[in-house]
């Protein structure tokens, strides 16, 4: 394992600069039919930058990030009010396909979940279903999503054996591969690493930091530890309600509610 | 409690001692359950024993190749082995895309507590129960009078072609008997399909139809298969829904198209056992037939387990 290229000095300072806004959401509110799951919010995601969710479980940030991509639409009772995004165009409304824009606004679940295809089928599908034809086209850029997510080199002997014979991590690095293969400029990433080991943790850990060069990403973790290493920018839930949301650094050591300083010192959640 | 109750002789009763009543329904329930399984493999046995017994010594190539013979008290079953195969055949072409594409409906697409999802699982659910004689008349009913009455009356002039029974007619009303099998088979391995596949594929920019086709379903065959095999077991041993439909009595002659009639070796069975003009001399070539169908349903099951098996394994595991 490689130490991450960026020293934590440049990070910082990468941090505190300003980045163009790729997500805006405006009074975002979420309902399981009558029962309201989230109170309307508003926040502008940076472009290629991290940003962690976090907050006791049940909070809504899980529900949160499913409405980012209209993955919450699967939930039949599920209702969703205000206003999303992505560039400047809104991914709710008349006439927008949530097809196209989950192809925008990737995900990655926190239980890995391949195909039971082969390793190099998992990364293809997004590409086949997406209409690619070309097998050099799809070799190549199946190439790059595993490169990307830093399995390649472990995985390139054995590209047409079966993805369930990898190891957890290797796994959820393959999801993410896959995610990254049709080349989306969102990834959302649903506790990631929450049923990882810790070396494999420190992977992803790593490859988020990574990504944070060419992709916008927003994690929900449920780990405070995770959430000060790799994101830029934390929003704080509690009951279904945004309770702070800031730069990471200020979150986690001026955090301006007294809330969010209970929650990170330990004191609940 | 025993514990309490026994007094210290030497060693004191462990406070873990079993209650004796619960012991004597442990061996009650034991010896109950034993005995049924016994009755059960002892019947399997008698019958298998006694059919595997007489027909065994009838099993010939020549058995197997040829027509009944002299007022079918000699010769073998060819017609009806044929007739059975293309009737199974073509009932399962019949039964699989409907069954399948219905349950997909069901699953899938339909809102789950709307009225018509409702009303259709009901008319699957009474579809199994009808008795299969009832099958019998409606496919006379519909298939050969309406729609093969039909057909004669626009494409013939009203000459007799399709208006008969018939191959096809048999094989369609064997279909729709075995149509509920599918659809519940089809629609458990549906359902066994894990959450996070779907989402997976939808995450990545599938349609609904994109997820179906190409991650759902192929994760569902091998249950689509055990729907099948039992389709095609059931669909091999009725003599009912095709006694109207279809099958003859007699032919010397193999069916050459779908309007033909055929011969069927359950009905086969059914008319040398009781319309046979000397019922001791067919006795030997009845426990052959028998045997027959017996081991042509088995074959089927088998070949249907094994595809079933290697499905299952292509990627099952995939560890080196």
């Amino acid at each position: 394992m490689s130490p991450p290229s960026v020293t934590s000095q440049d990070r910082n300072q990468d941090r505190n600069q300003d980045r163009p806004t790729k997500l805006a959401v405006r009074d975002l509110s979420v309902f399981y039919g009558e029962k309201r799951a989230l109170a309307p919010m508003t926040m502008d995601i940076p472009e290629k930058h991290v940003t962690a969710l976090i907050g006791p479980s049940g909070c809504g940030k899980s529900t949160y990030l499913r409405s980012l991509n209209r993955m919450n639409e699967l939930i039949p009772s599920c209702r969703v009010t205000g206003d999303v995004r992505l560039d400047g165009e809104p991914i709710y409304g008349p006439g927008i396909d949530p097809v196209v824009v989950r192809r925008r606004i990737g995900m990655v679940f926190q239980r890995s979940n391949p195909f039971p295809k082969s390793i190099f089928e998992n990364v293809a599908y997004g590409l086949r279903i997406g209409g690619m034809k070309s097998r050099e086209d799809i070799a190549g850029r199946v190439e790059r999503a595993l490169s990307q997510a830093a399995l390649w080199s472990e995985v390139k002997e054995r590209l047409q054996d079966s993805a369930l014979g990898l190891s957890g991590g290797q796994q959820q690095r393959l999801c993410i591969a896959r995610a990254l293969a049709v080349e989306p400029e969102v990834l959302l990433m649903d506790e990631p690493a929450s049923a990882l080991d810790p070396i494999a943790t420190a992977h992803i850990e790593e490859l988020i930091d990574e990504l944070s060069h060419d992709y916008t990403v927003v994690i929900v973790t449920h780990n405070m530890q995770q959430a000060a290493r790799v994101s830029d920018w934390t929003a704080f839930f509690y009951m279904g309600e945004l309770v702070e949301y800031d730069r990471t650094n200020n979150i986690f050591t001026k955090p301006s509610k007294s809330k969010t300083e209970d929650y990170i010192t330990g004191r609940f959640g | 409690m025993t514990a309490n109750a026994a007094p210290a002789q030497g060693a004191p009763p462990s406070r873990f001692a079993r209650a004796g009543r619960n012991k004597v329904g442990d061996i009650a329930l034991t010896v109950a359950s034993g005995a049924a399984i016994l009755m059960v493999l002892l019947i399997l046995a008698v019958i298998l024993g006694d059919v595997v017994l007489h027909g065994a010594p009838r099993l010939s190539l020549k058995f197997f190749f040829t027509a009944p013979q002299q007022g079918m008290t000699e010769g073998g079953i060819f017609p009806a082995l044929i007739g059975t195969l293309a009737m199974v055949l073509l009932m399962t072409v019949a039964v699989v895309p409907v069954g399948v594409a219905t349950a997909i409906y069901l699953r899938e697409y339909a809102p789950p507590a709307s009225l018509l999802t409702r009303g259709v699982r009901i008319a699957v659910a009474n579809l199994a129960g009808v008795p299969s004689i009832v099958f019998g008349l409606f496919g006379l009913g519909f298939f050969v009078q309406f729609v093969g009455g039909g057909l004669d009356r626009v494409f013939h002039a009203g000459a007799r072609v399709w208006g008969q029974p018939a191959l096809l007619w048999a094989s369609l009303t064997m279909a729709v008997l075995t149509l509920p099998v599918v659809i519940v088979a089809t629609e458990e391995a549906l359902r066994a399909v894990p959450r996070e596949l779907r989402e997976a594929s939808l995450a990545l920019g599938a349609t609904k139809f994109q997820t179906v086709l190409y991650v759902v379903l192929p994760q569902a065959v091998p249950g689509i298969l055990t729907g099948t095999i039992l389709a095609v077991s059931r669909g091999a041993g009725e003599v009912a829904p095709i006694l109207f439909t279809g099958v003859a009595y007699f032919l010397p002659n193999l069916p050459r198209s779908l309007h033909d009639q055929f011969m069927h070796l359950g009905n086969h069975i059914y008319v040398l056992s009781t319309q046979s003009p000397d019922v001791d001399a067919t006795r030997p070539l009845l426990y052959g037939t028998v045997l027959a169908l017996l081991l042509l349903t088995f074959v089927l099951n088998l070949s249907a387990v094994v595809v079933r098996a290697k499905m299952r394994r292509r990627f099952a595991g995939g560890a080196q």
